[in-house]
């Protein structure tokens, strides 16, 4: 489906914002889930888009900037793979060979991001200068341009989508055979697994694991909603903190650093 | 000096607004040092008159900082309750700032990474995850609106009670109260994690273990039914009476897993990738790699 203009400028700035977001993860435009929607919302595709960025926040879910480490990029795959949803005019159908694409694109996205922080280091030398000056107002503004090319790092190549055009990448999906797009799609059912991987690594204690078996057995029964599961982990936690505290000194609390799970799989 | 300067309330707000701009500049030699700066603007502006003290303190707050983002508002306060001092005259030297910067920066990220980024982002996206793939607009707004009131609280008040607690505030944060939250988010954390691994881990085994030709009377006898509605009541009847819809039972290896536990692909699976992101392997590739195995093996007829 072709876009007119309002819509062209409107996806821009989506996608400058989730480039400012990618970077300063504060609102957190650069979360599929929003991204992706408000993609869906300027060009018309609202539902389509909506079930893109939720099936890609699942993916995504463990992805963070830790320290000076980069995650992978959710920016740069939520914008450009919900632009490549739209354009491709497939509706639903495509949100399973669009989340193949985003995947590279994360990387892709990466790299960007490394090449703008490079960049960053340049602009404050330019800001020890004018603190030197005292040159407050010049500092504001080295800010506010660090700040802009990030945003670019997502708006320029969702430009370039833009600009290929609805053609090529129809054309490109549309090529691509049935046992591709199907595996994908169970490769998809799968990639989930890596987020939640990530999180329970940085999670887990012997004194949580238990819970985790808790919530694992009761998801097995399919009339408990998610809410309901909330408001039973909930219920759980506060009854173990208040029974660790009746416990007394020592024997409840302290002795339980570890992560037998983990251990197991380390020394596997 | 005659009279003391203090950062009003309007300062703070404004110090925390642009906090949200922390990483803006976020670069390899220094990392968060020029948002840092940015933040600390209005403060160096209200509380140094001279040209020369000005750029002093813009020097001092453009040294190397990084800390989780959130997290960085309760060293602002306790920075900007060091400098307030000092613009009143008191002896606090370049040294005790950076000291508290640097001496704060990292347990508190040890804070923040785990309870935002391990626990909450991945509690509300799920949840909002979930209301969105089933086409629901309340997972997005869900999503933006509850992440954004906790951050901003977060970052408001902890700048605040930084500011307000002043150089003691490290001693508070090994208190009793952030253990609990800690420990308590890590127990929700883990009961949900270990209920989505079961529900939207999608794994299915389609290779067929068994086809067995059931008995006369174990099947609905499509061909021997009434005519008309009354033969689609009949159906109805015998299939609720547990008759089976063709007379060839067909049962697949996914059939037998679930009789162990629905979900224990997926169990594997995750415990597989938790090794595999022990060993270094790159989340990227384990990705990629599940993206290939997933084709190759509907390919073969597996999955």
């Amino acid at each position: 489906m072709d876009l007119n203009l309002i819509q062209i400028i409107l996806v821009l700035v989506v996608a400058f914002l989730a480039g400012v977001e990618g970077i300063l993860d504060q609102f957190h435009f650069h979360q599929p889930i929003i991204a992706c929607t408000l993609i869906g919302l300027v060009t018309g595709q609202l539902i389509p888009c909506l079930i893109l960025g939720g099936t890609l926040q699942l993916i995504a879910l463990g992805w963070a900037n830790i320290g000076a480490a980069v995650a992978p990029d959710a920016a740069l795959a939520s914008v450009a793979s919900a632009i490549i949803l739209v354009l491709s005019g497939q509706g639903e159908a495509g949100v399973a060979s669009s989340i193949a694409i985003a995947v590279p694109l994360a990387v892709a996205g990466l790299l960007l991001t490394i090449l703008v922080r490079t960049i960053a280091t340049g602009i404050v030398h330019i800001m020890d200068r004018a603190a030197v000056e005292g040159n407050i107002r010049k500092i504001e503004i080295w800010q506010w341009i660090a700040i802009t090319l990030q945003g670019l790092r997502i708006a320029i190549p969702a430009a370039l989508i833009l600009i290929v055009g609805a053609g090529p990448v129809r054309a490109l999906l549309e090529a691509m055979p049935a046992w591709l797009t199907d595996g994908l799609a169970i490769g998809g059912g799968m990639v989930v697994a890596v987020g939640y991987a990530m999180v329970i690594n940085m999670m887990a204690t012997r004194e949580v694991w238990p819970f985790f078996a808790i919530g694992f057995v009761l998801a097995t029964v399919s009339e408990i909603t998610l809410v309901g599961l909330g408001i039973i982990g909930v219920s759980l936690a506060l009854v173990y903190l208040a029974l660790s505290k009746q416990g007394g000194s020592g024997s409840g609390g302290s002795g339980n650093i570890g992560d037998p799970i983990g251990d197991l799989i380390d020394n596997y | 000096m005659a009279e003391e300067i203090r950062l009003s309330k309007k300062d703070r707000i404004a110090i925390w607004w642009r906090s949200t701009f922390l990483q803006g500049s976020w670069n390899y030699e220094r990392m968060q040092n020029g948002g840092w700066v940015y933040a600390m603007i209005p403060a160096i502006k209200k509380l140094y008159k001279t040209k020369e003290e000005q750029k002093a303190a813009l020097q001092r707050h453009l040294e190397f900082f990084n800390t989780h983002p959130y997290v960085a508002s309760p060293i602002l306060g306790v920075t900007l309750a060091l400098e307030e001092e000092r613009a009143n005259g008191a002896e606090v030297d370049d040294a005790a700032i950076q000291g508290v910067k640097v001496g704060m920066m990292g347990p508190l990220a040890g804070v923040g990474d785990p309870v935002f980024w391990f626990t909450a982002k991945p509690i509300i996206g799920a949840l909002a995850a979930s209301l969105a793939m089933a086409g629901n607009i309340l997972g997005p707004i869900i999503y933006f609106v509850v992440w954004n009131l906790l951050r901003m609280a977060t970052m408001w008040y902890t700048q605040e009670f930084g500011y307000k607690a002043g150089s003691k505030i490290t001693e508070d944060l090994s208190g009793g109260l952030l253990q609990d939250i800690t420990k308590g988010a890590s127990i929700l954390g883990m009961f949900i994690l270990g209920a989505l691994v079961n529900r939207w881990v999608n794994i299915t085994f389609t290779p067929i273990v068994s086809s067995v030709q059931l008995s006369e009377g174990a099947y609905i006898d499509w061909k021997n039914l009434p005519a008309g509605t009354e033969g689609i009541k009949t159906a109805f009847e015998q299939f609720a009476a547990g008759r089976a819809l063709s007379e060839v039972q067909v049962t697949t290896l996914q059939d037998n897993l679930d009789m162990l536990i629905p979900g224990l692909a997926p169990l594997l699976l995750t415990l597989f990738c938790m090794w595999l992101l022990k060993k270094n392997v790159s989340p990227i590739v384990i990705i990629l790699g599940l993206f290939v195995v997933g084709v190759v093996f509907h390919l073969l007829g597996i999955m």
